[in-house]
């Protein structure tokens, strides 16, 4: 029997385990080559790198869209010698480095190969993966620079030149993971990835040649999410397997097994860990990682965990350790590697499967009908919104129990938040960046700078790949603004669809509460004189808009006049539009942790416009500690995850209004 | 700030006290009326000695056409001129709960800095065509202090009527590859508009047959609107020429009638808003009511029209 593994019920030899990362980075480049170089040497096989916002969207630290965000959620990376530092001592012929970047991933691919080069290494040779998905940034994260046709020309592009010359590269890793985030449900993440990925093939196609359209759908990865509920995760990861063989055999013709394989890397949820009790979120990730790995036909090639903490802020180095022996004691302690898959055969897995299959199909023939997923943003971005309104809904109800939030909330307090319990970024970073960048800028080659910038901008307005111009523009010492910049100029900007017009109104979260409220809101109006007018916005760099787009169409369906602008707003912006459009009240959302800076620099920017009167109130992950400075510097009410009822921050805020304006309350 | 006080402060076109002058005119308490009629006598003809000056341009199209793109370059060729810009944008409420979701189409690209462009979302309300209630005031209030006033809203087949009444020249906004506007203008559902405006130029083929086909629709109607196309990404074209052919329409409109009529057509609707059919048979129906709206001082302002039309239902 052990001569033939598919006839047994154990594997001849034990499996390899998976590659194991953290998603890490933060401060400056020096202070994250030191905690990378200590993540190796406990045990991490991959490195995953965070960057910055200004890096992501393509600013420079003293960019004014910069403030308060360099070093914050990731590391910053200006030019060739950031990386150079950031990957001091690492051997980058041996290491595989994922990098979370999208907009500006050529640029920072270059980088990458330029740094290589300068070490003596073949870009041959390198190993890892761009994230590289841009569709995902309109429909969730947002980090976007530029619209929709060069932005999937860029990334066309990388594809076309990684093929050929960095061959072990993946260029792509379509990722669904940040549509569970905005609230998709399994099969919305299945069709929605999949959708972009025959965008993405599709755009690649006429730049390679029919020949090489096998080893271009075998470099394509996807980055996808885990969340609680594990069973059905796994049959969703099954599903796309499934969906991803079907689409390389019919569509582009892949008839190698090899490049027909579904592969991926995971960082699970982090959209259900919790403020409250948040050790309980230890379990979740532990289950959620048994979701990604319990079945050996959808294991994960690569996995990242999160930490316990990430919903009070930024994880600590320990904290991280921990998510990395989760992974550990799984992969080296549980018999979980010595056995074939686990679900062949099964009925409930095999059930599964099909329903979410029949689904997803359904689902991407929408996306098709609407254009395909570039043109299908805007549908895509209201149907997310849409589940994730569902999402809270349910959460409200109770119909969906969050342990600790909604139910069984009585708890001794917790002594691994007795001092804050997370990292606090040095503010000092910023400064310290802005004048090594100012180093910089004096110490190179300008006619080089210019030359190379000039050729960068003549590339992007023909037809040619970006690839070898943006690495010249590398080797040339030009910066991450500077090569943005040149692309913006070329390109135009682009502000993505919110989402919240679109999405329906009522439905099942049209509770008594949500009534009551607008009876409300109705009264104070009346007492007003006009309609409750309330600005919602997102300062600084963040993307992450789905707290803000919530409370937006939670507003409107109060009754409220809701000023929604979207993201990546600066502090003068946000008050100019507060005092043109005449609101009563601001609430501000900030996830990125510069709060610190933003939500002064914003009651400043209202006092400088004769505004100063406007109550703002603030929400995101803001840890305890900072709430009351903020409260101090005039803030009206500070919320947290664990406000999760919307209506009743929303109740609150319409009382705001009436104290501020003399309307007395109801008796 | 008293209304007064403000309409002042606007006929001096100071524009910075646009942002209040909205708020007051957007109240609908009773006991703000006598304030906002004081600001609109203040901005009136007769005390303005003569229509004001602004350009009043409706935009107006179905949503996902690329209004707010092509507005975000518009205004940027008339900054770039030197002119003023007030723009009153209208979106849609919510039937149900009442609320509205002001600013979300992609906004208008801003520099917070430039005190010369004021931009103000207003939720159209119970009133169907297209209009919030205080829009055509604040229109007219607004005409005193900027050089151009726009009144966007979001819509075909009905709400380029409303805005019509409103405005001095309107621009219809069509995207390629759609044909709700060349139905509605074959079967004249819709009014045919000053300019008619093809967005996405960029799209090539698609877009130059959209062109193609509104001027056969425009031949064979016998109107000469000019059909303008458009690309507000880059490379940007068409704008100068837009702004162009909405300055050439304005040239040519007599300026006190239609101004005069949108006063009266203002006024009636605000009557009948607030005394319903029955306040609209007190005055004989209709019909009577424009005739006797005819009969007013050409310089009176919306307000004191409302005021004269109660007085005659009065009896």
């Amino acid at each position: 029997m052990r001569d033939n593994p598919h006839m047994s019920h154990r594997l001849p030899e034990r499996d390899k385990p998976w590659m194991m990362r953290t998603y890490a980075g933060h401060s400056t480049a020096a202070r994250s080559n030191a905690l990378y170089r200590g993540n190796i040497a406990k045990g991490q096989t991959g490195l995953s790198i965070a960057f910055d916002l200004p890096t992501q969207t393509g600013y420079d630290a003293d960019h004014e869209l910069a403030r308060g965000e360099v070093g914050k959620v990731g590391v910053p990376v200006a030019h060739k010698g950031d990386m150079h530092t950031l990957l001091d001592g690492i051997p980058l012929d041996q290491m595989n480095t994922s990098m979370t970047i999208n907009a500006t991933a050529a640029w920072l691919l270059a980088l990458y190969i330029v740094c290589a080069e300068e070490n003596g290494i073949d870009a041959a040779v390198l190993q890892g993966t761009t994230q590289n998905d841009i569709i995902k940034e309109y429909l969730s994260r947002g980090t976007y620079a530029f619209p929709p046709a060069p932005s999937m020309r860029l990334i066309a592009d990388t594809v076309a030149y990684t093929v050929e010359h960095v061959p072990r590269w993946n260029p792509v890793n379509i990722s669904s993971y940040h549509l569970q985030e905005a609230g998709a449900t399994p099969v919305q993440e299945i069709a929605y990835a999949m959708s972009t990925a025959i965008a993405v093939l599709d755009e690649v196609r006429p730049r390679v040649g029919e020949d090489r359209m096998g080893a271009v759908f075998g470099r394509i990865s996807f980055f996808v999410n885990a969340g609680v509920r594990f069973v059905e995760e796994h049959a969703k990861l099954r599903a796309m397997a499934a969906l991803w063989e079907q689409l390389g055999r019919e569509r582009y013709g892949v008839r190698d097994e090899k490049q027909l394989r579904f592969r991926y890397g995971v960082q699970v949820n982090s959209l259900g860990l919790t403020e409250s009790q948040p050790e309980n979120n230890v379990q979740r990730i532990v289950l959620e990682a048994l979701g990604v790995t319990l079945g050996r036909n959808a294991r994960a090639r690569a996995i990242q965990l999160p930490a316990w903490n990430e919903a009070l802020g930024l994880p600590r180095p320990w904290d991280q350790q921990w998510s990395l022996r989760i992974q550990q004691v799984l992969a080296y302690e549980t018999d979980l590697l010595e056995y074939p898959d686990l679900f062949e055969g099964s009925k409930v897995m095999d059930g599964l499967v099909a329903q979410l299959l029949e689904g997803a199909r359904a689902e991407m023939a929408r996306v098709e009908e609407h254009g395909g997923a570039v043109d299908a943003v805007p549908y895509m971005k209201a149907s997310l919104v849409e589940s994730h309104r569902e999402r809270i809904a349910r959460i409200e109800s109770g119909e969906q129990v969050l342990v600790g939030v909604n139910r069984f909330t009585e708890t001794e307090p917790s002594p691994l938040t007795e001092d804050g319990g997370i990292l606090v970024v040095d503010p000092a970073v910023e400064a310290e960046q802005i004048a090594a960048l100012e180093q910089w800028r004096e110490a190179r080659d300008a006619d080089a700078v210019r030359a190379a910038l000039d050729e960068l901008a003549r590339v992007a307005g023909s037809d040619e790949n970006i690839m070898p111009a943006t690495i010249a523009a590398a080797r040339a010492a030009v910066t991450t603004g500077e090569w943005a910049q040149c692309l913006r100029d070329a390109f135009g900007s682009y502000r993505a669809p919110t989402g919240v017009g679109a999405a329906a109104a009522g439905g099942r979260a049209e509770s008594e509460d949500v009534m009551a409220l607008r009876e409300e809101v109705g009264r104070v109006a009346d007492q007003l004189g006009r309609g409750l007018k309330i600005l919602v916005g997102k300062p600084g760099l963040d993307g992450h808009s789905n707290g803000a787009e919530q409370i937006a169409v939670r507003a409107r369906d109060a009754g409220m006049e809701v000023v929604y602008e979207g993201i990546r707003l600066t502090p003068a912006q946000i008050a100019r539009s507060a005092v043109d459009e005449g609101v009563h009240v601001i609430g501000l959302s900030i996830l990125s942790g510069s709060h610190r800076k933003l939500i002064p620099d914003v009651l400043d920017a209202l006092r400088a416009a004769g505004a100063g009167e406007i109550p703002v109130v603030v929400g995101g992950i803001i840890p305890e500690a900072d709430a009351e400075p903020l409260r101090a510097a005039g803030v009206a009410a500070v919320y947290t995850p664990k406000d999760f009822e919307l209506t009743r921050i929303l109740r609150d805020v319409v009382a705001l209004v009436a104290e501020r304006n003399g309307i007395a309350a109801t008796a | 700030m008293s209304g007064a006080e403000l309409g002042a402060r606007l006929r001096e076109r100071d524009l910075g006290a646009a942002p209040a002058a909205l708020n007051l005119l957007e109240n609908r308490a009773p006991a703000r009326r006598g304030e906002i009629a004081a600001l609109l006598a203040e901005v009136a003809p007769r005390r303005l000695g003569g229509e004001a000056p602004a350009h009043v341009v409706g935009v107006t199209g179905p949503p996902g056409a690329g209004k707010s793109t092509l507005l975000s370059a518009l205004v940027r060729v008339w900054r770039e001129r030197g002119r003023t810009v007030g723009v009153l944008a209208v979106d849609p409420s919510s039937k149900r709960s009442g609320g509205a979701l002001l600013g979300d189409r992609a906004r208008i690209d801003a520099d917070p800095a430039d005190r010369g462009l004021f931009i103000r979302s207003m939720a159209a309300g119970e009133r169907l065509g297209g209009l919030a209630p205080a829009t055509r005031v604040a229109a007219q209030a607004l005409a005193a202090a900027f050089d151009v006033v726009v009144v966007e809203t979001v819509g075909v087949g009905q709400s380029e009527t409303e805005v019509a009444e409103a405005a001095d020249t309107v621009a219809v906004v069509v995207q390629p590859g759609s044909g709700d506007v060349l139905q509605f203008l074959k079967a004249g559902i819709m009014e045919v508009p000053d300019v008619l405006v093809v967005t996405k130029a960029d799209l090539g083929a698609i877009a130059e047959r959209a062109v193609r086909d509104l001027r056969a629709a425009l031949r064979s109607l016998g109107d000469p609107a000019p059909v303008v196309a458009v690309s507000s990404v880059p490379p940007v074209a068409g704008i100068e020429e837009l702004a162009d052919a909405l300055d050439e329409r304005r040239a040519r409109l007599d300026l006190r009638a239609a101004r005069t009529r949108s006063r009266r057509l203002g006024a009636l609707a605000d009557y009948v808003a607030e005394h319903g059919e029955r306040g609209l048979r007190a005055l004989g129906g209709r019909r009577a009511a424009e005739r006797f709206l005819a009969e007013q001082d050409a310089a009176l302002e919306g307000p004191a029209l409302v005021r004269a039309l109660e007085a005659r239902a009065a009896g």
